[in-house]
């Protein structure tokens, strides 16, 4: 058998070697730091333009009439009150039918579903769901509530946000009881409890921080979507809060606007998209502070 | 005060004299001179096709402390969880034989497990508090099993906290999260958990091994305590605790149950070389 040792393996026994490889890792060190730097920078460039234009011009475009006044004809003073009521009734309403139903699921995918074929089904739909085009969505709600029942409505707008939150609660609640070790669950059964109150009363309240804050951001995301309501709730320019009937909400309103050519339409539009901004940022602090407070 | 569990305890003694079955053990339970609370007859136990435990016979004497003890794997916890069956929540895992708990055979399929589990009470290596209130831990088994009024829950909270040495260090406190206490504190609060739901055996898988020597020391203690009230088996892999706290030990070696003695007996004058060769640190 030959003795010599393989040259990979061997180590680098003269100094001059060493350095010379060393500089070269020292160097490629640089050029790989170099470009995540210029990458993060220009990333971070466009954010801020975004941010700084959205706050010159929302801000610049902000009064009490906003608030006051409902949206009307250019040039006579409008303002969005209708789009922020329609907006929040919309937005409410697929939250409260949204999330018992996203939650319920992803309980039955952490607690009774693990591993079975039917489970690994629902988690397939509820993740392509989850990544499904919003306006697909959108476009179904309109086949199945707007066309069979005569028209727009804000309740076609309200179920199309709500399938648009419930595989986000699906998915945050089974990822929040799958954290939860068995050996807790086991504890739970070995004082002689069922499984649902197990379930009810152990799981739910330690996975409590991690759901909330998987419905504040499905909040977040659908307080912000625009073409799932194209179709369904369309937008209203009275006052309406007849959730038959078509129904205003700000993402339409400032779509509307914002391609409009008047001034005080586009301005308002600014302003509009300013309000949401400032509250999608408001639910992320929220969700944020409440995930690191759980854990 | 009173431990509310004294007459429950006497009315239901199981009387299966332990002389009627032959061999090793049912010679040293004589010697102990007791009745069998649990008395666990030729049990097999599968995970799978995997035979973990092989032709197990066991008594636990009434209120006396068994300790269980052999090298890892052996199948300790698999015999607790066969206890109250644990196993069951898995599929795949399944028990043969008798494991005889007042008159009936716990792991027929018909035993209402929850019921069962009211008796036979558990606690586990790791402490595993419950996210919420200290007074709701230790109420949350008794409301499963019973329905107390207020005050009788809040006696029932103390003497269960009382009886688990910890009622002192928590008795100004009993409204904030549990998941506040140190560990060995925790350990104590699920003792108390467990015996609040005044269970007439209680099953301690290596209760100290993520404990300091204080806490330890404590739990031991109360373990010494409880068998006043309780019949206890107890998992340890301290070769010095199995003889502080067990009245008898029993070692397992691959499944089977090699021996079992007074823990005096076993420590000092074992009748089996595998036996002799484990607690004398040779293997394992
Ligand atoms: N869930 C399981 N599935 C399959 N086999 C298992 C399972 N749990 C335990 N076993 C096997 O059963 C045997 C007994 O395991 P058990 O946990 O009862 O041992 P133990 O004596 O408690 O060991 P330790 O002292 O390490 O806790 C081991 O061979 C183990 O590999
Ligand atoms: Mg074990």
């Amino acid at each position: 058998m030959s003795t010599t040792t393989h040259p990979v393996l061997s180590p680098v026994k003269d100094a001059a070697t060493a350095a010379r490889l060393g500089r070269g890792r020292k160097r490629a060190d640089r050029v790989a730091r170099l470009l995540s730097l210029a990458a993060t920078g220009i990333g971070l460039i466009f954010l801020v333009s975004i941010l700084v234009t959205l706050f010159v011009k929302g801000f610049g475009a902000m009064n009490l009439s906003v608030f006051t006044e409902i949206t009307r004809p250019p040039g006579s003073n409008g303002g969005l009150l209708n789009a922020i009521i329609g907006s929040l009734i919309q937005v409410a309403l697929a939250t409260m039918i949204g999330t018992p139903i996203g939650m319920l699921v992803g309980t039955f995918l952490a607690e009774y579903a693990r591993g079975s074929a039917f489970g690994n089904v629902v988690r397939f739909v509820s993740d392509i769901l989850l990544s499904a085009p919003s306006i697909l969505i959108g476009l179904f709600v309109y086949q199945l509530l707007v066309l069979p029942f005569g028209g727009f409505s804000g309740w076609a707008g309200v179920a199309a946000l709500s399938i648009i939150i419930v595989p986000i609660v699906v998915r945050t609640t089974e990822d929040m009881l799958n954290l939860i070790p068995n050996t807790l669950r086991e504890a739970v059964f070995g004082l002689g409890s069922p499984k649902w109150k197990m379930i009810v009363l152990v799981c739910w309240r330690s996975a409590t921080s991690g759901i909330i804050t998987g419905i504040l951001l499905g909040i977040a995301r659908i307080a912000g979507e625009t073409a799932p309501l194209l179709f369904t709730s369309l937008g209203n320019n009275a006052w309406s809060t007849n959730l038959s009937q078509p129904m205003p909400s700000l993402p339409i309103t400032i779509y509307s606007y914002a391609g409009s050519p008047f001034q005080d339409w586009i301005e308002l539009a600014w302003a509009g998209a300013l309000l949401i901004t400032l509250a999608v940022l408001l639910l992320n602090i929220l969700a944020r502070s409440l995930l690191r407070r759980g854990t | 005060m009173s431990p509310p569990s004294d007459s429950a305890m006497q009315d239901s003694a199981a009387a299966i004299p332990s002389s009627s079955f032959g061999g090793m053990q049912a010679r040293s339970a004589a010697a102990l001179n007791e009745t069998a609370r649990v008395a666990i007859r030729n049990l097999d136990f599968y995970y799978g096709a995997n035979r973990a435990l092989k032709g197990i016979n066991l008594d636990l004497p009434e209120r006396q402390v068994t300790g269980m003890i052999g090298p890892s794997g052996c199948g300790k916890s698999t015999l607790l969880r066969v206890l109250n069956r644990m196993y069951s929540l898995y599929p795949g895992q399944r028990a043969t034989g008798e494991v005889i708990l007042d008159g009936r055979n716990i792991i027929d399929d018909d035993m209402d497990v929850n019921e069962l589990r009211a008796k036979i009470g558990m606690v586990f290596q790791k402490p595993t508090p419950f996210p919420m209130t200290i007074h709701e831990n230790i109420a949350f088994g008794v409301r499963l099993h019973e329905k107390l009024s207020r005050a009788q829950m809040d006696e029932r909270v103390e003497w269960a906290l009382t009886r688990a040495a910890i009622w002192g260090e928590v008795k100004d406190r009993l409204n904030t999260n549990a998941m506040g206490l140190s560990g060995g504190q925790q350990q104590r609060l699920c003792i108390a958990r467990t015996i609040a739901v005044r269970p007439e055996v209680i099953l301690f898988d290596e209760p100290t091994s993520a404990l300091d020597p204080i806490s330890t020391l404590k739990i031991e203690e109360l373990i010494d305590e409880l068998k006043q009230d309780f019949t206890i088996a107890i998992v340890t892999h301290n070769m010095q605790q199995a003889a502080r706290c067990a009245d008898q030990v029993a070692f397992f070696y691959l499944g089977e149950l090699i021996e079992v003695a007074p823990a005096a007996q076993l420590f000092t004058a074992p009748q089996q070389p595998r036996t002799q060769e484990y607690i004398t640190g040779r293997f394992g």
